[in-house]
C-alpha cells in the first residue's frame, strides 16, 4: 500500500509537468508539505519531450535536471506517479482528494539496471516519442525519468513475458500482483496543473494527417530532432526515412479557428521559428523551411528571434492559410495548395515534409474534473477564486509558453500557501 | 560532543558491479589506501536492508562520514539520504561498468577505474565537513515592494494574505500607477467581448484596509544594504526625512514609461494635436466618460467620427532608431480602444493598421468581438501621417493589395500604439561615469543597493531586468530581490498580476530560506557557504568582481566581505582565488584537490594515461550518465569529477594534476555567449578564460598546450560527450604520455 501522510496544511499538486513541478517545489522550498500527483509513469510532462526551447535554443532537460535535483533533495514533496485525482470534496482548508493509482508492476527496489528490459521481447508503442517508434514492454519511460524506475506495460501482465521480466530481476522489484489502489488524502489547498494536449490533427481534414505519412505534428517533429528520439536526432521523414531538407510549417493548425480551437495557442509561431533552426542545424546549407502563417506572433521580447529567422535566406514566409494538402504518390512528397494573400498568388508547393503547428488544448477538456474547478468554454481553468482553495496553473489555465507557465505556477503556489497559512493560523 | 571523524565506505555489488568488478579489492583499497574506519560490502546497497545497515552504523557506530560506492549521485538519491552525516558518492555503475566493455581484455583497466574512484571518494570525504548553515542568518519577515502600480499592489496584497507584513514605497502621491490612468482594461474573463473596469480603486481600498501593509507615498529608496532576511532599507520621503526599515526580501515593481512619441514626427506627432499615443487616448476617453459625452478630437473638440490606430509605432523597429521589441499588449489595447468608439456609436469608422496582429490565447475572442463590432483591420505599414487642418491623412503600404500608396483621409484622430520602456534604474554594466540616458538625463537608481557591483538589478536586454532562464523566470542575479511586471518584460495587466504574485512567492521563500541559513535556487536548501581564511587574502578583488550574484562587498581595508545570504554557492569565488583561501565545508579546494591526488597514476612505461575530467554537475555530468545509460563506451583512462560549476574550478587543480603526472585535463561546462546556459551566469566562460591563461604554466612545465582542453557541452550531448572523451584520449596517445610522471 502506498502510505502518504497528508493534513489540511498539505498542498496537493495535480500534474507533474513543468508547471506542477514548479508549484510543488516552490511551495516545498517555502517549508510546506506537498503531494505531487502525476498520471504518467514519470515527471517532466510535455517540455521533457522538447528538443530545444525558444528563444535561447537551450535544452529543456537542463531545467528538468535542476528541478529533479531540487525534488530529490526535498523530503517535503511526496511524488505519486501513474496516479489521477478522481474526486475532490470539502472546502478550502479542508479537502479530501481521491486518487487512483495504477499499478506499475515494479516497486521501489528497482535500480534501473535494465535486466527486465533485456529479458522481454514484446514491444509497445513508445508514447514518450508520440508512438513514432516502439519500446520494450518493460521500459524506462525516458533517459531522465523520475522516478528512475522501470514500468511493465499492462498488456504483458498475465503472459510469459511478464514472468520473464520477473525472473530477470535480481532485486525483487517486479511485482506482478500489484493492484490498482485508491488513496484518500486530506489536503488544505490544490494546484491543478494538468497541462495541455496537442490538438487532434486528424480533425483538420484538408491537411491529411491521417492519410499522408509525411504530414506530422510539431510535437512529433521535436522528437525527430532530439538525440533521444526515434531517429537519433535526424530529421528522417516517416514515409521512406529520407532526410527532410525542404520542410513546410503550417501555422494555426487547429488554432484561431471556430471549427476547432477558438483561441490562439501562443507558442506555435515561436515553436515553428525555432524548428526552422532545427532544419538548418541538421540539414546544412541546402535545407529550406517555408512558414505558412496568418500573423507571426513573436510576442514581446521574442521579436528579435523572428527578425533573425526573417533575415535567414533559407527560410521563406508565406502569408496564407493553406487550403489543402495532396500527396505525390510517386515521391511521397506533400504538395501544399493555397493562395498567398500578400498579392493574391495561387501556389502549389511541394515539400519533403509538412509540420502542422498544432494547437494547445487544455488537458482537462473532456476529463471528469471536480466541480470545485471552474473551466471556461475552451476548457481553460480559472487561476484564482475568492472562496475556493483550488487554483489553476500553467497551460491548464491558458495557452502559455514555458516561461509564463512557470510564472503562473509560482503564483499558484503562493495562492495555495495563503490557504494553508490561514489554516495554520486558525489552528494556532 | 567531541568532533570525532569516523569514515565508513559502503560498496554495492548490485546492478552487475559484483560480477564485473572485484569488490573485495575495492574494499581493500578503501581500507588500505583510503584509510577509512569501516568498510562494508552489500549485495544491493540501495534496498531497505542496505540502507538500514548504513543507518545503523551512523546510529550505533558513530559514523560521521559516509562513502557510498555504487551508482551515480543522480540515482537513488532519496535512498542514500543521510542529512546528519557528510556524504560522498563514488560512481562505479554509470561511471565505470556501464561505459566499459565486458571483456577479458578490458577487465584490468575497468577495475583500475573503479579502484581509483574508491580512492577518490575516500580522499574527498576526509576533506569534507557537514555544512552547518549560514551563521549570519537574518530573520526579518517583512517584504519591501517598490512601486505602487498594479504589479506592486498585487504583490503587497498577496504577501499580506499569506501572513507577511509589507512596506510599499511609491514615488508619486498616489497608488495605482499607469492602470489608474486607464478608462477601462481588456477583459480578463470569458466572454472576452467587452472592455472591463480596471479594478484599481478596489485594490487601493484593499491596501488601505490591510493593517500589515505600510504605505510610503512620495517616497523613494535611498539606500538598500544587507542581505535576504536582514536588508536595511532607508526610505526617503518628500519632506526630506528618511526612515529605516528592516526588510526580509524585495519585490521591484517599478513598471514602465511611455516611449517618447515626439521621436515619431513621421507619424504626425508634433504637427497635429489629433495624433495621440494610447495613453493620450485613455485620457480623452476618461474625460469623455466623465462628461458623459463622445470622445472629441483635441484640435477643436469636434466628436471623432473616423479614427485610425497605428500599430507598432516606434516598435519592432529593425533599423535601430526606435524600440526593437514588441510590447505585447498593444494589439489588444488598440482593439479595446476601438471598442470605446464602436460601443458608443457604431457609425464611427475605426481602422487598425497592423503588420502582425498579436492577440494570444483568449485575446483571439476579443479580436473576434471587435470584428463583429465592425472594427476594420488592415494589414499594412504606415509610412506617414499628414496633418491638414483638423484632420489627418494616413499613408500606408497595403500589404494585402501590395499597394504602396494606400491612404485613409479625413481622419479625426490617429492613435499610435507606442511601446513600454522599463523603469529599471541604473544600468550597472555601463561605466559608472555614464549614468545618463541618451537624452543626457541623469538616470536615477531605484534600489540604491550598497553592493560593490552596482546600485540596481542587472539588466538583461533593452533595459529589462528579466531573468535569463526560460524554466526559471525568477532566477534573479541578486538573491532576495525579484522584479515583476513591465520592468522585466513588456506585458499587460493580467500578466503583470500573475507575475507579481509569482515574484511575491519567491520573495517569501527567500525570507524563509534566509532565516534557516539556506541557499536559494538553484542550489536550494544547500547549507554550505563560502568560508574565507582572510589572513591569507591578498586583496586582489577577483572574488568581488567575478561573483555573479554581487554577494561580496569590500570593507574599509579592502578585504572582501561575504554576505552569505546573497550567495548562491556556485563557487565562482573559490575558482577565482589565486591564493586559495575560499572554500565551502562540503566542496573545497581540498575536497577536489585530494581526489585528484588520490588517483593512482601509472608510470610512463605503462601505456596507461590518466585524464582528469572536470564536469559541470548540471549538464556535462548528467550527459555522461545518460550516455552510460545507453551503454555508450568511453575511455578507461578518464577520471571524472563533478563540479558545481566550471567557474568553481581553481587552476591549482589543473596544475596539480599535470604536476603529478596526469596526461591531460578536460573541462566540460555549459554554453557561453549571449544565449549562455550556465545557471551561474558566466562560470563556464570564466573557466575558458582562466584556462587560456594557463598556457604559460604549461610552457614552464615543458608541456603541450593540448594537455588542457575546455569544451562547451549540453545535457543532450549523449553521443558527443563520450566522443569528445575518446577523441581526447586518442589525441593524448598521439602526443604521448606526460614527461611529468614520477616526479
Amino acid at each position: 500500500m502506498t502510505e502518504i501522510v497528508a493534513t489540511n496544511q498539505t498542498i496537493l499538486v495535480v500534474g507533474g509537468g513543468i508547471s506542477g513541478m514548479t508549484a510543488a517545489l516552490e511551495a516545498a522550498e517555502c517549508g510546506k508539505q506537498v503531494v505531487l500527483v502525476e498520471k504518467e509513469a514519470s515527471l517532466g510532462g510535455r517540455v521533457s519531450q522538447l528538443y530545444r526551447y525558444f528563444p535561447k535554443l537551450c535544452h529543456p532537460t537542463c531545467g528538468l535536471e535542476i528541478n529533479l535535483r531540487r525534488l530529490k533533495s526535498n523530503p517535503r514533496i511526496r511524488v505519486v506517479t501513474l496516479a489521477e485525482v478522481t474526486g475532490l470534496t470539502g472546502k478550502a482548508g479542508d479537502y479530501t482528494a481521491t486518487v487512483r493509482v495504477s499499478p506499475r508492476y515494479v516497486n521501489e527496489n528497482c535500480t534501473a539496471c535494465g535486466a527486465c528490459g533485456d529479458a522481454v521481447s514484446s514491444e509497445v508503442a513508445n508514447t514518450f516519442n508520440y508512438s513514432l517508434n516502439k519500446s520494450k514492454a518493460a521500459y524506462l519511460p525516458h533517459a531522465m525519468a523520475f522516478p528512475q524506475r522501470y514500468v511493465l506495460d499492462p498488456s504483458i501482465i498475465g503472459t510469459a513475458e511478464a514472468e520473464k521480466a520477473k525472473a530477470a530481476c535480481k532485486y525483487d522489484a517486479v511485482d506482478l500482483g500489484m493492484q490498482e489502489e485508491t488513496l484518500s488524502l486530506k489536503v488544505g489547498a490544490v494546484v491543478w496543473a494538468t497541462g495541455w494536449k496537442p490538438y487532434d490533427a486528424n480533425r483538420i481534414q484538408p491537411y491529411g494527417y491521417d492519410r499522408f505519412a509525411n504530414v506530422i505534428t510539431s510535437v512529433e517533429f521535436e522528437r525527430l530532432a532530439d538525440p533521444h528520439g526515434p531517429t537519433g536526432g535526424k530529421l528522417l521523414r516517416p514515409s521512406d526515412g529520407k532526410e527532410a531538407k525542404n520542410v513546410a510549417f503550417i501555422q494555426c493548425a487547429g488554432s484561431r479557428d471556430e471549427n476547432h480551437l477558438r483561441h490562439c495557442s501562443r507558442i506555435c509561431c515561436m515553436a515553428s521559428l525555432k524548428q526552422t533552426n532545427y532544419v538548418r542545424e541538421k540539414g546544412g546549407e541546402n535545407a529550406r523551411s517555408t512558414v505558412y502563417y496568418i500573423d507571426i506572433r513573436a510576442i514581446d521580447r521574442f521579436e528579435d528571434f523572428y527578425q533573425k529567422v526573417l533575415a535567414d535566406p533559407q527560410v521563406k514566409f508565406v502569408k496564407s492559410k493553406v487550403a489543402k494538402i495532396v500527396e505525390d504518390a510517386k515521391t511521397g512528397d506533400v504538395v501544399l495548395h493555397g493562395v498567398d494573400t500578400e498579392g493574391y498568388h495561387r501556389y502549389a508547393n511541394a515539400h519533403d515534409l509538412c509540420v502542422l503547428a498544432v494547437g494547445m488544448e487544455p488537458s482537462v477538456k473532456g476529463m471528469d474534473i471536480p466541480a470545485e474547478i471552474i473551466a471556461d468554454s475552451s476548457g481553460f481553468l480559472e487561476i484564482n477564486s475568492a472562496t475556493a482553495g483550488v487554483f489553476g496553473a500553467g497551460c491548464a489555465t491558458n495557452a502559455l509558453d514555458v516561461n509564463r507557465a512557470v510564472q503562473g505556477a509560482t503564483a499558484a503556489a503562493l495562492r495555495a500557501i495563503q490557504v494553508v497559512n490561514r489554516v495554520a493560523r486558525a489552528e494556532g | 560532543m567531541a568532533e570525532e571523524k569516523k569514515v565508513a565506505a559502503y560498496i554495492c555489488q548490485g546492478c552487475g558491479i559484483g560480477e564485473r568488478l572485484d569488490t573485495a579489492n575495492l574494499a581493500k583499497v578503501a581500507q588500505k589506501e583510503g584509510r577509512v574506519n569501516l568498510v562494508r560490502e552489500h549485495a544491493i546497497l540501495c534496498n531497505a536492508e542496505g540502507v538500514k545497515m548504513i543507518r545503523d552504523d551512523i546510529a550505533n557506530e558513530g559514523v560521521t562520514h559516509v562513502a557510498v560506492v555504487a551508482c551515480s549521485r543522480r540515482a537513488k538519491t532519496e535512498a542514500f539520504s543521510f542529512p546528519e552525516v557528510a556524504l560522498a558518492r563514488a560512481n562505479i555503475r554509470e561511471g565505470v561498468i556501464w561505459v566499459r566493455p565486458d571483456t577479458d581484455e578490458a577487465r584490468e583497466t575497468t577495475q583500475e577505474m573503479a579502484d581509483d574512484y574508491v580512492r577518490m571518494v575516500c580522499a574527498e570525504l576526509k576533506a569534507m565537513k557537514l555544512p552547518a548553515g549560514n551563521p549570519d542568518a537574518g530573520h526579518s519577515r517583512t517584504l519591501l515592494v517598490v512601486g505602487g502600480g498594479v504589479s506592486g499592489m498585487t504583490s503587497a496584497l498577496a504577501a499580506s494574505q499569506a501572513g507577511y507584513s509589507v512596506v510599499l514605497v511609491e514615488k508619486t502621491g498616489q497608488l495605482g500607477g499607469w492602470a489608474a490612468n486607464l478608462h477601462k482594461r481588456m477583459p480578463a474573463h470569458e466572454p472576452f467581448k467587452d472592455p472591463q473596469d480596471t479594478g484599481v480603486s478596489d485594490m487601493i481600498e484593499a491596501i488601505a484596509a490591510a493593517s500589515d501593509i505600510k504605505v510610503y507615498l512620495n517616497a523613494t529608496v535611498a539606500q538598500t544594504s544587507g542581505a535576504p532576511g536582514r536588508f536595511k532599507v532607508s526610505i526617503a520621503t518628500e519632506s526630506g526625512a528618511t526612515t529605516e526599515e528592516d526588510i526580509g526580501a524585495i519585490v521591484q515593481a517599478t513598471g514602465f514609461s511611455l516611449y517618447d512619441a515626439s521621436k515619431l514626427s513621421d507619424l504626425g506627432v508634433g504637427s497635429s494635436a489629433n495624433v495621440v499615443d494610447q495613453a493620450g487616448l485613455e485620457k480623452l476617453a476618461k474625460a469623455a466618460a466623465a462628461a458623459n459625452a463622445p470622445i472629441r478630437r483635441p484640435s477643436d473638440g469636434a466628436p471623432v467620427k473616423n479614427v485610425v490606430f497605428v500599430q507598432c509605432a516606434g516598435q519592432r523597429d529593425a533599423s535601430g532608431t526606435h524600440l526593437p521589441y514588441c510590447s505585447g499588449h498593444c494589439c489588444n489595447t488598440s482593439i479595446k480602444q476601438a471598442m470605446y468608439f464602436k460601443d458608443a456609436n457604431p457609425e464611427i469608422d475605426t481602422t487598425v493598421i497592423f503588420t502582425d496582429l498579436r492577440t494570444p490565447g483568449n485575446g483571439e475572442d476579443f479580436y473576434r468581438s471587435a470584428q463583429r463590432k465592425e472594427v476594420t483591420f488592415t494589414k499594412g505599414r504606415v509610412s506617414r501621417v499628414e496633418a491638414t487642418g483638423n484632420t489627418c491623412k494616413v499613408n500606408f503600404h497595403d500589404l494585402i493589395l501590395d499597394d504602396q500608396n494606400a491612404s485613409i483621409a479625413d481622419v479625426d484622430l490617429v492613435v499610435l500604439a507606442t511601446g513600454q520602456v522599463p523603469n529599471s534604474g541604473v544600468n550597472i554594466d555601463l561605466p559608472a561615469e555614464a549614468g545618463a540616458d541618451e537624452e543626457g538625463q541623469k538616470v536615477v537608481s531605484i534600489l540604491n543597493l550598497s553592493y560593490r557591483q552596482g546600485k540596481d538589478l542587472p539588466q538583461l536586454k533593452w533595459g529589462f531586468t528579466d531573468s535569463h532562464f526560460i524554466c526559471f523566470p525568477y532566477e534573479t542575479r541578486r538573491t532576495g530581490i525579484y522584479a515583476c511586471g513591465p520592468v522585466r518584460r513588456p506585458m499587460d495587466i493580467v500578466q503583470a498580476m500573475e507575475d507579481a504574485t509569482g515574484a511575491t512567492m519567491k520573495a517569501i521563500q527567500a525570507i524563509e530560506n534566509a532565516a534557516l541559513g539556506r541557499a536559494a535556487h538553484p542550489r536550494a536548501g544547500d547549507l554550505s557557504f563560502p568560508r574565507v581564511r582572510i589572513e591569507g587574502c591578498t586583496q586582489c578583488k577577483r572574488c568581488t568582481v567575478e561573483c555573479p550574484f554581487g554577494a561580496i562587498d569590500e570593507d574599509e581595508k579592502r578585504y572582501p566581505v561575504f554576505n552569505e545570504g546573497r550567495c548562491r554557492r556556485c563557487g565562482t569565488c573559490m575558482g577565482a582565488c589565486p591564493v586559495r583561501v575560499i572554500s565551502f565545508e562540503n566542496y573545497s579546494v581540498d575536497t577536489v584537490g585530494q581526489q585528484i591526488k588520490a588517483v593512482d597514476v601509472p608510470d610512463e612505461f605503462s601505456e596507461k594515461p590518466r585524464i582528469l575530467l572536470l564536469a559541470c554537475e548540471n549538464d556535462a555530468y548528467p550527459a555522461l550518465d545518460m550516455a552510460a545509460l545507453n551503454r555508450i563506451q568511453s575511455s578507461a583512462f578518464v577520471r571524472a569529477v563533478p563540479v558545481r560549476c566550471l567557474g568553481s574550478v581553481n587552476t591549482i587543480w589543473v596544475t596539480d594534476a599535470l604536476n603529478s603526472g596526469y596526461d591531460g585535463v578536460m573541462l566540460m561546462g555549459c554554453k557561453h555567449g549571449d544565449d549562455y546556459q550556465c545557471h551561474f551566469v558566466k562560470g563556464s566562460e570564466l573557466a575558458t578564460y582562466r584556462m587560456s591563461k594557463i598556457d604559460d604554466t604549461l610552457k614552464q612545465l615543458g608541456l603541450e598546450p593540448e594537455r588542457v582542453a575546455t569544451y562547451e557541452v549540453a545535457i543532450t550531448d549523449i553521443e558527443r560527450v563520450p566522443q569528445l572523451i575518446n577523441d581526447y584520449a586518442a589525441k593524448i596517445e598521439e602526443i604521448g604520455l606526460s614527461p611529468m610522471k614520477g616526479f
